[in-house]
Order: C-alpha cells, then sequence, then structure tokens
C-alpha cells in the first residue's frame, strides 16, 4: 500500500469505469451528468495526487501490487512523467464531456459510457507497472475511439475507423511478440525491474523495431501517419480532443516507458532513423497543411509535424531534449485539443469544415478570435505560450545532439507559422462572406467555460513551466542517467585551437 | 520598483481594454491604455538622465524563474544598463505620443479598443525585449513585438491587402528567428548558458576556435554572431529580408510610426549593440553587418525616390536609415548607431505622424500626386513636418575654430555614422563611406521630393477617388479606408481643388507632432555628448556596448571634406529636387521616358517580390499538393491502407466477415494475444 492509505490509482481507474457502467443504465440527461460528475472527481483526484506526489521522493509512488497468476499482476504506480500525463488525461476529460452536451443528441448513454471508458483505460495505461497489464490497456483503449468514431463519426467514418484499424493491428501484433520475448529472457513482467534490464545489443534492435511499429504508428510518424488525418475529420470534436490530445501521446510515452530505458544502445544506433522520418514529417506535413480546404485536417498535419519535435527531442539523448518532448506533449495536448474544439464550436453552428465557407468571424464573435488566436499563437510557439517552451527546450537538445537536425526541424517554426495564421486569416479575418457564417452567434457560456481553462493552463504553462517540469526532472535524469552510455556524438564539437582545425582535428578536439 | 511599473503598466493595461472591450467603451479604454503609457514615459526619463549624470549604476531585478533544465536556466528579469535606458524613454516616449495621437486619428474607427490594447501590448513586448538579461527573454520581447504588429498591420482585417501584409510581416520576421534561433541554440551549447553578461565576459575567450555545423568546420564566434545577425536582419528589414516594411504601412498610419519606424524596426540594430563585445570578437561577422548595412541604405534609398504613396516614402526611408545604423555598428561606432537610433526615432515619428495628419486631412488619399500646396491649409502639419525633413537630412553648421556648431537632429547623427565610417580605416568602412555619402544624396532628395508634391505647387486633388468620396457622398470615410499602397492609373493629376479645403487635424494629433519636433530639432544637440563623445561616452555607456573611445576620438580629426561632404551632398539632393518639383516639373517625366528600365526596376523594388514569389511561395504551395496527393493519397494510402483493403476484398468469405467487424477482430486478436501469453506463461 501507499503513502496515502488508500489505493489512490486503482480508485481513479475505479470512478470512470463505475460511472460508465451506471451511464448504460440511465437516460441523456442522467448520463450527461454522471459522466460530468465522475470525471470531474477524477479531475478532483488527479489534482489530488499532484499536490501528494513527492517531487525528488521515490521514483515509484502510489505503488500497488496484487499477484493475479504466473507473470502476471495488477501492478500501478507512478512517476512525475506518468503523474503529468494523467492530469493532462483528467483534465481534458471533462472538456470532452462539456463540449458533447448538445453535441450528441444520439445514443448519448452509450457514449458517455465510452468516454468513461477510454478515461480509466487511458489513465491505466499511465499507471500500469506490469508489462501485460499496459499492453491490455494500452490496445484496449484503441476500442472505445473506434466506438466514437464509428458510430458518432461523420459520413465516411467506416473508412476511416477502417484505417485506424489497419495501421494500429499490425504494430500491437509486433509490440505483443517483442514483449512475450522480453518476459521469457528477464524473468519478469515488472516494467521498473525491465526499465534496468541489459537486453543484448542485437537484440535490442529487433526488439526496438518491433515496439517502434506500433509506437510510430500511435505517434503517429511519418509515413504511418495517415490514418490521422481520416480519423480526426470523421471523429466527433471530442473525440478529435481525446485523440489529439491523449491518444496521441502514448506513442511518446511509449518512446521514454520503454524503447529508450530498455534499449538504449539500440535507439542510438537507429538515431538517423528516428531523425530522419521526424525531419521528413515537419517539412512534409507542415507542407501539406498549408494547402489543406478542411480545417480539422489542416490540423490534423500539423500535430504530424508538432510530434515530429517530440521523437526529435527524445532521441536527442539530453536534457533538454528530453524536457522538451515532454512539455511539447503536455502542450500540444492542450492545444490541439484546444483547437479540435474552437473547430467544434463552428461547426456546431454550421455543420461544415470547409474554411471557405467561413471568413469575417470576428465580426460577430469576437470573444471567439481572440481565444483561438491565443491557441494559434501557442501552436505557433511563441514565447509565453506553452508552445513554445516545449519547441524551444526540445530543438536546444536536438542541436546539442546534431546541427542538421536542429536546422531542418527549426525550419518547422516558419512553415507552421504560414499554415496557422494562414487558417486563421480565412477563417476569423476578411470580409464577411456567407450570410449563414456572418449571423453566427459569439462563445456561449458553456462554451467559455470549455475553452478559458485551457487558454489559462496554456499561458501557465508558457510563464512558468516550472510548476510542470519540476515534478518530472527526477525521472529524466534517471532515464538520462541510463542512455547517456550510448548517446551518439554530436557534430558539434567545439575546437578552442587557434590554429585553423582540420575534420580530424576536430574529433580530437576538446569537447565541450 | 519603478522598472516593473514601465513595463508591466502597459501589459495590464492592454489586458484591461482589451479583454475589456465594447463593455469597457472607448473612453476609459483610451484613458486607462495612454494613462498608463504616460506613467511609464514619466518613469523613464528619470532612470536615463540618472545614466547621463552617472547618479545610476547598471542593476538587474528578478522576477520570477522561468525556464529551468539542467543548466539551461532562464528567468524573467529586467536588466537596467545605459543601453535599456536608451530604448526605455525612445520607446516609452514615442509610445505614449503615439497613443495620444491615436485619439485624434482612430476617432471614427468602430474598434478602439482593441486597437488601444494592441498598442499597449507591443509596448510591454517591446519593453521586455529592451530589458532582457538573457538571450530567450530578448527572443520573448522579439517575438512578442512581432504579435503586435502582426495584429497591428491586420487590424483592418476586412481588407484582403492588410491581411498578406500581416502574414507576410509574420512569416518573413520567422525567417529571421529562424537564424536568431539557431544563434541562441549555438551559443548555449558553446557557453553552456543564455545570460547575456555570462556570454559577453567569457565570447572573447571563444575567439579563434572552431565548431562544427551542418557538416563544416566553422570559426565559433562567427558562426554565432552571423546566425543572430539573420534574427536582426528579419526584424530590422535589411536587404534580403526587408520585402515585409514597406507592406507593412498597411496598418494604421500611427502604428507606422511606433512600431515600424521608431521602436520595433530598430530591434536588431538593439540586439547588435547589446551583443556588441561578442560580434567584437569576430571581424568576418562585422564586416557582413557593414556591407548588408550599407547595401541596405543604398538598395532602400533609391527606391524611395520613386514611390507615389507617401508612407512607402518614409517606410524606403526607415529601412535606408537602419541601414545607416547597422554599418555604423558593423564599422565599431556602436555609440553612433545607438544615437542614430535615438535621434531617428524622433524625426521618423515625426515624418510618420505628420503624414498621418495629411492623410487624415485628405481623407485618406495617400497618393502624393494627388496633393499639392497643402502648405497653406494644414500649416501646423507643415510645420512639423519641415523640422522632421530638416533632421533627417541633417541640417547644420559645422563647429569651426571656436564657434559651436548647431544642427537638427540628423545633423549630429548621421554625420558621425558616416565620419566613423571614414575613420575606421578598413575596406568595407570605406565603402560603407561612399555608400554613406551616396545614400545621404538620396535622403535629401527623397525627403524634399516629398515636402514639395506635398505642400508645394498647385492643389491636384480634385481628382482625387478620396477626395471625390468625401465631397459626393458627404459621409465621412473610416480610417479603414485607408490603403497601403496607391495604384491609380492616371500619372498626371490634374490641377484643382475640387471645392474641397482640408482641414487640420485636432490637438490630440498636433500635440505629439510639436513634441517630436522639439526632439527632432534639439536631441541631437543636446544628447551628442554621452552618446557619441569620446570621454562623456564612456562614461555614460559603462560597458554596456562596446564603446570605442579611439574611434570617436578618431572622427574628430578627419579631414576637413569629409566633414563637409554630408552637407554638401545634402543641399545637391535638395537642388535637384526643387529643379524637378517646383521649377521644372516636366522633368520627372522625362526622365521617366527616357529611363524606363531603371525607373520601373526602381518602382517594382528591384523585383524581390517577384522573386520571392516564384522561388519560395508557389513551391511551396505546390510541393504541399504535391506531397498531399501524390504522397499521401496517391502512395502511402494506396499501397499502404487501401491496397490491403483491395486484397482483402478479393479473398474469401473469411476475410471478408473480419473485414465487416474490425473491431471485434481486433478486440479477437488482442485477446488471442492475451490468451497466448497467458499459456505461455503458465506453460514454463
Amino acid at each position: 500500500m501507499n503513502s496515502l492509505g488508500f489505493p489512490i490509482l486503482s480508485l481513479m481507474l475505479a470512478v470512470p469505469f463505475v460511472a460508465g457502467l451506471a451511464c448504460l443504465f440511465s437516460s441523456a440527461n442522467g448520463a450527461r451528468w454522471i459522466a460530468l460528475l465522475a470525471t470531474f472527481a477524477n479531475l478532483a483526484l488527479g489534482i489530488f495526487l499532484w499536490d501528494a506526489y513527492q517531487i525528488g521522493g521515490p521514483q515509484w509512488q502510489f505503488v500497488e501490487r496484487a499477484e493475479i497468476f504466473g507473470p502476471f499482476a495488477w501492478a500501478l504506480g507512478i512517476d512525475g512523467i506518468a503523474l503529468m500525463l494523467i492530469l493532462l488525461s483528467v483534465f481534458l476529460m471533462p472538456v470532452c464531456i462539456a463540449a458533447s452536451w448538445t453535441a450528441i443528441d444520439r445514443r448519448v448513454p452509450e457514449y458517455m459510457a465510452s468516454f468513461l471508458l477510454m478515461e480509466t483505460l487511458m489513465v491505466g495505461v499511465f499507471v500500469a507497472q506490469d508489462l501485460y497489464l499496459f499492453y491490455l490497456f494500452f490496445e484496449a483503449g484503441l476500442i472505445p475511439m473506434y466506438l466514437i468514431i464509428g458510430i458518432w463519426g461523420g459520413a465516411n467514418r467506416i473508412y476511416a475507423s477502417y484505417k485506424f484499424f489497419l495501421y494500429t493491428l499490425l504494430g500491437s501484433v509486433l509490440m505483443l511478440i517483442a514483449m512475450l520475448w522480453m518476459v521469457n529472457v528477464a524473468g519478469t513482467a515488472d516494467i521498473p525491474t525491465l526499465m534496468a534490464y541489459d537486453f543484448p545489443p542485437d537484440a535490442q534492435t529487433w526488439l526496438f523495431l518491433a515496439f517502434f511499429a506500433s509506437f510510430a504508428v500511435k505517434m503517429p510518424m511519418w509515413p504511418v501517419h495517415t490514418w490521422l488525418p481520416d480519423a480526426h475529420v470523421q471523429a466527433p470534436t471530442a473525440g478529435s480532443v481525446i485523440l489529439a490530445g491523449v491518444l496521441l501521446k502514448m506513442g511518446g510515452y511509449g518512446f521514454i516507458r520503454f524503447s529508450l530505458p530498455m534499449f538504449p544502445e539500440a535507439s542510438a544506433q537507429l538515431f538517423w532513423l528516428v531523425m530522419g522520418l521526424s525531419l521528413v514529417a515537419i517539412v512534409y506535413t507542415s507542407l501539406v497543411a498549408l494547402v489543406q480546404q478542411d480545417m480539422k485536417k489542416l490540423i490534423a498535419y500539423s500535430s504530424v509535424a508538432h510530434m515530429a519535435f517530440v521523437t526529435i527531442g527524445l532521441f536527442a539523448f539530453n536534457r533538454q531534449g528530453l524536457e522538451g518532448a515532454l512539455i511539447v506533449m503536455l502542450s500540444h495536448g492542450l492545444v490541439s485539443g484546444a483547437l479540435f474544439l474552437c473547430v467544434g464550436v463552428i461547426y456546431d453552428r454550421l455543420h461544415t469544415r470547409e474554411i471557405d465557407r467561413y471568413g469575417g468571424l470576428a465580426t460577430n464573435m469576437p470573444g471567439y478570435a481572440i481565444l483561438f488566436m491565443l491557441f494559434t499563437m501557442a501552436s505557433v510557439g511563441l514565447p509565453g505560450t506553452s508552445g513554445f517552451v516545449g519547441e524551444f527546450l526540445s530543438l536546444v537538445g536536438a542541436y546539442e545532439a546534431n546541427s542538421f537536425v536542429a536546422a531542418i526541424a527549426t525550419t518547422g517554426i516558419i512553415l507552421g507559422a504560414a499554415y496557422m495564421l494562414y487558417l486563421y486569416w480565412r477563417v476569423v479575418y476578411g470580409v464577411q462572406r456567407n450570410a449563414d457564417a456572418a449571423a453566427m452567434p459569439d462563445l456561449n457560456r458553456r462554451e467559455m467555460a470549455i475553452l478559458a481553462p485551457i487558454a489559462a493552463v496554456v499561458l501557465w504553462m508558457g510563464v512558468y513551466p516550472e510548476s510542470f517540469l519540476a515534478p518530472m526532472s527526477n525521472d529524466v535524469g534517471l532515464l538520462l542517467a541510463r542512455i547517456e552510455r550510448a548517446a551518439p556524438s554530436s557534430d558539434s564539437q567545439l575546437a578552442r585551437t587557434a590554429a585553423p582545425a582540420t575534420p580530424a582535428d576536430a574529433e580530437h578536439g576538446s569537447a565541450h | 520598483m519603478n522598472v516593473q511599473l514601465i513595463v508591466f503598466l502597459p501589459l495590464l493595461a492592454a489586458l484591461v481594454a482589451g479583454l475589456g472591450n465594447r463593455l469597457l467603451g472607448n473612453l476609459p479604454a483610451k484613458f486607462i491604455t495612454t494613462g498608463a503609457l504616460f506613467a511609464s514615459a514619466a518613469l523613464s526619463w528619470p532612470i536615463f538622465l540618472g545614466f547621463m549624470t552617472g547618479d545610476i549604476s547598471p542593476y538587474v531585478v528578478n522576477v520570477l524563474p522561468w525556464i529551468r533544465s539542467g543548466n539551461m536556466i532562464v528567468d524573467w528579469s529586467l536588466r537596467i544598463d545605459a543601453l535599456t535606458a536608451v530604448m526605455l524613454v525612445v520607446v516609452t516616449t514615442v509610445s505614449s505620443l503615439v497613443h495620444l495621437y491615436s485619439w485624434g486619428y482612430m476617432e471614427e474607427d468602430p474598434d478602439q479598443p482593441r486597437f488601444f490594447a494592441y498598442l499597449s501590448l507591443f509596448t510591454f513586448a517591446m519593453l521586455m525585449l529592451v530589458t532582457a538579461d538573457n538571450l530567450v527573454q530578448m527572443f520573448f520581447g522579439w517575438e512578442g513585438v512581432g504579435l503586435a504588429s502582426y495584429l497591428l498591420i491586420g487590424f483592418w482585417y476586412k481588407k484582403p491587402s492588410a491581411n498578406a501584409a500581416a502574414i507576410k510581416a509574420f512569416v518573413v520576421n520567422r525567417v529571421g528567428d529562424f537564424g536568431f534561433s539557431l544563434g541562441i541554440f549555438g551559443t548555449f551549447l558553446v557557453f553552456g548558458t543564455v545570460s547575456i553578461p555570462a556570454i559577453l565576459e567569457a565570447a572573447p575567450g571563444m575567439a579563434g576556435s572552431t565548431i562544427g555545423f551542418l557538416g563544416m568546420r566553422a570559426d565559433t564566434m562567427t558562426l554565432l554572431c552571423i546566425l543572430l545577425f539573420i534574427g536582426a536582419m528579419g526584424k530590422s528589414a535589411q536587404l534580403g529580408l526587408h520585402t515585409w516594411l514597406p507592406d507593412a504601412m498597411e496598418g494604421p498610419t500611427p502604428v507606422s510610426a511606433l512600431i515600424h519606424a521608431a521602436t520595433m524596426v530598430t530591434a536588431g540594430v538593439f540586439m547588435v549593440c547589446r551583443l556588441s563585445p561578442m560580434f567584437e570578437t569576430s571581424e568576418t561577422a562585422l564586416t557582413l553587418v557593414t556591407f548588408v548595412g550599407a547595401a541596405t541604405a543604398l538598395f532602400a534609398a533609391t527606391v524611395g525616390t520613386v514611390q507615389n504613396d507617401i508612407k512607402r516614402v518614409i517606410a524606403y526611408s526607415t529601412c535606408s536609415q537602419l541601414g545607416y545604423m547597422f554599418f555604423a555598428a558593423g564599422v565599431g561606432a556602436y555609440g553612433a548607431a545607438m544615437f542614430h537610433l535615438f535621434t531617428h526615432a524622433f524625426f521618423k515619428a515625426l515624418l510618420f505622424l505628420g503624414a498621418g495628419s495629411v492623410i487624415h486631412a485628405m481623407h485618406h488619399e495617400q497618393d502624393m500626386r494627388y496633393y499639392g500646396a497643402l502648405r497653406r491649409e494644414i500649416p501646423l502639419t507643415f510645420w512639423a513636418m519641415l523640422a522632421g525633413t530638416l533632421a533627417i537630412t541633417g541640417v547644420g553648421i559645422i563647429q569651426i575654430a571656436g564657434f559651436s556648431g548647431f544642427g537638427l537632429a540628423g545633423f549630429y547623427s548621421k554625420d558621425a555614422i558616416i565620419e566613423s565610417a571614414y575613420a575606421s580605416g578598413s575596406n568595407a568602412g570605406g565603402i560603407a563611406f561612399m555608400v554613406g555619402i551616396v545614400a545621404a544624396l538620396l535622403t535629401s532628395f527623397y525627403s524634399w521630393r516629398l515636402m514639395f508634391l506635398t505642400f508645394w505647387g498647385k492643389p491636384r486633388w480634385a481628382a482625387s477617388e478620396h477626395i471625390q468620396h468625401a465631397l459626393h457622398d458627404n459621409h465621412h470615410d473610416r480610417p479603414a479606408d485607408e490603403h497601403g499602397d496607391s495604384s491609380h492609373a492616371k500619372v498626371h493629376a490634374p490641377e484643382g481643388t475640387g471645392g474641397y479645403h482640408p482641414h487640420e487635424s485636432p490637438w490630440t494629433m498636433l500635440v505629439p507632432l510639436g513634441v517630436l519636433s522639439i526632439g527632432a530639432i534639439f536631441a541631437g544637440f543636446l544628447f551628442h555628448g554621452p552618446f557619441i563623445d569620446a570621454h562623456e561616452g564612456a562614461a555614460f555607456w559603462m560597458g554596456s556596448l562596446a564603446f570605442d573611445e579611439h574611434l570617436m576620438e578618431e572622427i574628430h580629426h578627419v579631414p576637413l571634406w569629409v566633414k563637409l561632404l554630408p552637407g554638401i551632398v545634402m543641399i545637391i539632393g535638395f537642388l535637384i529636387a526643387l529643379q524637378a518639383y517646383i521649377r521644372n516639373t516636366t522633368i520627372p517625366a522625362r526622365f521617366v521616358g527616357q529611363f524606363g528600365v531603371l525607373h520601373r526596376f526602381l518602382l517594382n523594388k528591384w523585383y524581390f517580390d517577384e522573386i520571392y514569389h516564384v522561388l519560395l511561395v508557389r513551391p511551396s504551395f505546390w510541393f504541399g499538393r504535391l506531397f498531399w496527393k501524390r504522397g499521401d493519397e496517391g502512395t502511402i494510402d494506396r499501397f499502404g491502407p487501401n491496397g490491403a483493403a483491395a486484397l482483402i476484398r478479393g479473398g474469401n468469405v473469411l476475410t471478408a466477415r473480419l473485414q465487416s467487424g474490425y473491431l471485434y477482430t481486433y478486440a479477437l486478436v488482442m485477446l488471442l494475444g492475451l490468451a497466448a501469453a497467458a499459456t505461455w506463461a503458465m506453460a514454463r
């Protein structure tokens, strides 16, 4: 049992699960209220968890363990990284429920139950300390997402969920095989133990690739990203928020929890694979985002580019890179979630995502224009918003690792500004082209209550990121201690010789 | 505490006015923002004067920790030294006057709280930039002013041209920020810190070292300085990254005065001066700074001579004057660069606000071909513009044997720059000196051309669409009708007033003109001592920039012809303008007829925009579509999921059934997997 005297992590899994069951047996309105209360209860538990978490305390806190059979165990526990991702999840859930309050009017109890089940499974991913338990949560989390897209989605939802399925299936099968092998060799399914286990370097490469197949799809990395735009376009607003906000973070979490600590040598060896795919993603998907006509598709493509900053930071093998990647994950969760909510606000009014159908919204929706501007700026990484802190640290880390990576990745700040401001211009500025768009009312109280808290956290994370970095810094340090031995050498070696140095000298030049 | 008030009062005012907006109403929003700015200005001047008398020594106020990641330690803090103090008075003074001016200028705009909120937000960001103690906070201010500039250029968001200009400004600045960012990353890699004092202290020790960058070995300090300078080029609209500045004239004129003349665009010069000990370690970087500055000074001046839009003339003039500041910094005359920045802020803000007053009187007509003879109609504006013109062209009498000279602002600052370039003795300095002389001639020409076309000659406004509009529809056109580039078809406007008589602007606009006129007349005379005098300067700057006492002493010993030349070319420029626009007004048309190609080349601004459009903008969209249609849909999807679907469709009934229930299949596979795991585990 943990220091609190009650199994808080199990409780956070149980609250939405039980509430989800209750939803199935209640009316539409009842289900809405049950879901809202349950998600708020979990948010309260999450904040309590944040408060109770001891920074600089033991690596794994609030640990619970109950053997089931064989190597299977109900093993839960969190470190600072998991804590922050849990907070992101429980923060976004009430937002999602509120965003679906009126937009969903069909099969409401089932919808709310799906969301609550998803919350259980998402939190489960971040708290699981048993390999198989993690696998169960990780893969099962997609089931409610399929349901949400497949039942409450748009016209082309079957194709979207099919694509989603196909991509994920292959990855998860390979990951499962790798897990079986690992448990067999290491003799344990305990994640903390495995994180310190040294697999033979040649086996590491295969294991890394097997996990990579799954995480790269979840991230998503280029070229296995094409399911994301379709899934986003078809998903209802709240589905997109959870998809972009939390589900995409599971890939990054997987890299931090598995790939890097368990296979450090393979991670270093495949440095250029990860970096290469990430760099292609930044340039390629940013350009694709520039020419989109569908708002959700544009934001979906921008997500792929932003997630590439995560992988670049993670595989930089240094503190700034890792911490930057983590902040990008948190920030992107909030900002892209908020951007999808912004799309949802006007989608609910006009029922189209076509950019050209809007225009001039600053005139009739000034409040909306301000918030949309804030999230746009956070997305392009304006200092003072959360987006900057993450992108900046991740690029600092990338430069320390390799100047090519940093130089190409930094073009993302130019392209990002171009496609986001171009979007903002076409939707919010300009003349009012369509009478129906011009007649749309500004944000109502519910919508304001959904967006304002996200805006507040985006600014908080941008101005004083210490609140979010501090709980994670110890764990990043532990991860660094584990992987530093394998860190690839940087190309930016400093040579302090007065005479002009030749490239050969640089190899021996006094390292920084 | 004063410093916090100076910086954060504008932020507070911006938040109140911006979020209060229509709830609050126009008048309270204007009072709050303008009041906050005047308070900031009132608190700033004592600090500046304190540095002049030597009563204050530099200090740093810590506000809040910002980013902590290993040895990347960044704080929100406010650094106050002589360099900051100069910027504080420039920013708060011009900003408060522009706030006041906007009461009159924006009187009929329906969206005033938003405008004033943006202005105050800009001021806050600019103050954060100039008080930065580390590179990252400087970058915060840098991007913050970029945001405010974007918002203000696009203030009249219904106009497509304003939106295009706003995006262009932001994105082109981001190209500069690409360099700035890499510069910060590299600086952190080399020095292990982003604290400016720590970097400047360690910089000389890094001279001569090399570093790997993109597969090359580069001189460390040269690489870092050039990367940082690319950022400065973007913000200060230097040749290559200048294209956004003329388009930025789409914004309301007070914005042009504050952001695109007096303050934001000088941030690049400020950056180079702030980091001057770093730049001093790299001869190559300084030479680059000199050449880029000189090239810009010349380029922008040539383009300025043929523009017809009054604001565009002043915009190119700004671009050109920024070039002067850069080559001053490049030859090591940082004090002179800052001095020109200081005086330029007054006379250029004056010229812009004067132009705004003319535009206001002319119902938002901006084409000088439709002006003429306004001297008598709006005399106060005329006198203010005259002071500005005399200041920018550098009118004054040099000191001869005991007889103390006097001149207007530009006389002290621009001449100091030209003399420093000569005195520096380097090749780059020599070229910069010659370019500076030619650009001074052009400056005088285009400034007087503007004056003559606007205030002298016969009235030509009868044919102006804006005036026609005002006369016949009897409606007050709003400032939103202002347009960035006059592209009327006619070249020759017929003479005549059309029965319209321009009216002088209200006092809220005239008071700032008056105050800035005083600045334009006396700023040079009063402050040249602390800024550029060899002895007073060293005591004033106290190491806040790399002040070169020797060079500043040298400029007093340049040959007499060097001292006289700027004045001579100034008079030549004036005489050419006089001849062409007063005495014989057929000369411009004949010139255009004879040198049509040259005229078109200049009128089209050396075709930079067209080249960029073909080389960068169009290919970006083309590649975007290619990657989307051919890449994602044509390749990845076709051979990936769609290919798999086709395979399944061609398969047997079993797979068809699987396909119809992905969810069940998925759950099944997952459970089978777990079951396999369990079996395996138990079998062992």
